[in-house]
């Protein structure tokens, strides 16, 4: 079966805080990435000071950010068309078929997507849970493996450590370059990372995000 | 934005009396709060295309923000803590209240023609 990677997240700056270094390593090895991208981060609080965005400019603003990130990642890009802040209130089912039509089109190996209940903000948990259903819908011998992102406080506590650590060190460079893209996002939490560490933005951002973490999801 | 000027604001207020307007009203402290500071408590709020008309609507405040009361047939809309403004390149009436780092903390806004969804 011919590799193929597919990220799942709902919002514009997930893939690349969360995967963008995991992302790059498959992408070093030509083996294709597609992101299906929930929603354009509407609701995203960050305005500036003095402000650049307001809250009806800031999903365009988002977008271009995006597809700056996945041009900077060599990955292809779906945008779902969802909304900020309301995916934990769609059907569950009907994201899930919906996240099972590009699966069952782009028949992937691997899917990255957030652990239900560990991941932090409702549209990563609500988001993550479709799209562990959507593969559930799949056909066994179609089934791609799940790598499930949690970042909750306590994740290590309640699950164990994650069986997949993918130090991105290597990589690290195209994982900021990633991370600047969304520029609007950006600025306030490398900041709030270094304010936390105490150290220099680079070094703060490695320590926090060196290593890109995953759950193999048991089905 | 701008730096809310109340009499202009005033004027953008009265423009959009007595007719239809749609209103889209937030406050957050965002989605994070908790998970950043485990002391904080995650609280928000949003309304979009609320399709009201309002007889009167004032801004009161000085200085650092402004509260902002629209009177409707039925009822209210309040939001405290607005302290920039913008009239958008669509003609609506956007109202914000940011903290120091520019996240977006209470927004107003009033639009004649509704909000994309
Ligand atoms: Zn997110």
């Amino acid at each position: 079966m011919q590799e193929h990677v597919v990220v799942i997240y709902p919002h514009p700056d997930d893939e690349s805080f969360g995967a963008s270094g995991t992302i790059t390593s498959f992408r070093e090895k030509g083996i294709p990435v597609t992101y299906l991208c929930g929603t354009l981060g509407e609701m995203g609080r960050n305005m500036g000071n003095p402000t650049f965005a307001t809250r009806e400019s800031l999903p365009e603003i988002r977008k271009q950010e995006l597809i700056k990130a996945c041009d900077v990642l060599d990955m292809e890009l779906k945008m779902l068309g969802y909304r900020d802040k309301t995916l934990e209130f769609e059907s569950r089912e009907e994201v899930a078929k919906h996240l099972y039509q590009y699966l069952e089109e782009i028949e992937p190996t691997l899917v990255i997507t957030h652990y239900p209940g560990y991941a932090v903000h409702p549209d990563h948990d609500a988001f993550g849970a479709a799209a562990i259903q959507a593969v559930g819908m799949m056909a066994k011998e179609k089934r791609p493996t799940v790598w499930a992102q949690a970042i909750s406080r306590n994740y290590i506590d309640e699950l164990g450590e994650p069986d997949i650590l993918n130090d991105i060190g290597d990589v690290f460079a195209t994982k900021l370059d990633a991370i600047m893209a969304h520029k609007s996002q950006a600025d306030g939490m490398l900041a709030k990372i270094q304010e936390e560490t105490q150290e220099d933005i680079e070094t703060a951002a490695k320590t926090w995000l060196g290593i890109e973490s995953f759950y193999t999801w048991q089905f | 934005m701008d730096t809310i000027k109340i009499d202009q604001v005033q004027k953008e207020i009265d423009a959009r009396a007595n007719k239809e307007v749609y209103i889209h009203l937030e406050t957050t402290n965002g989605a994070y709060a908790s998970h950043f500071n485990q002391e904080a408590y995650n609280v928000g709020a949003f309304i979009r295309n609320a399709n009201v008309s309002y007889a009167r609507g004032k801004i009161v405040g000085a200085g650092a923000t402004y509260r902002v009361g629209l009177k409707l047939d039925i009822g209210w809309i309040y939001a405290e803590g607005v302290n920039q403004y913008e009239i958008d390149d669509e003609g609506r009436l956007l109202m914000a209240g940011h903290d120091n780092e520019g996240r977006l903390m209470v927004a107003l806004q009033i639009g004649e023609k509704p909000f994309t969804y």
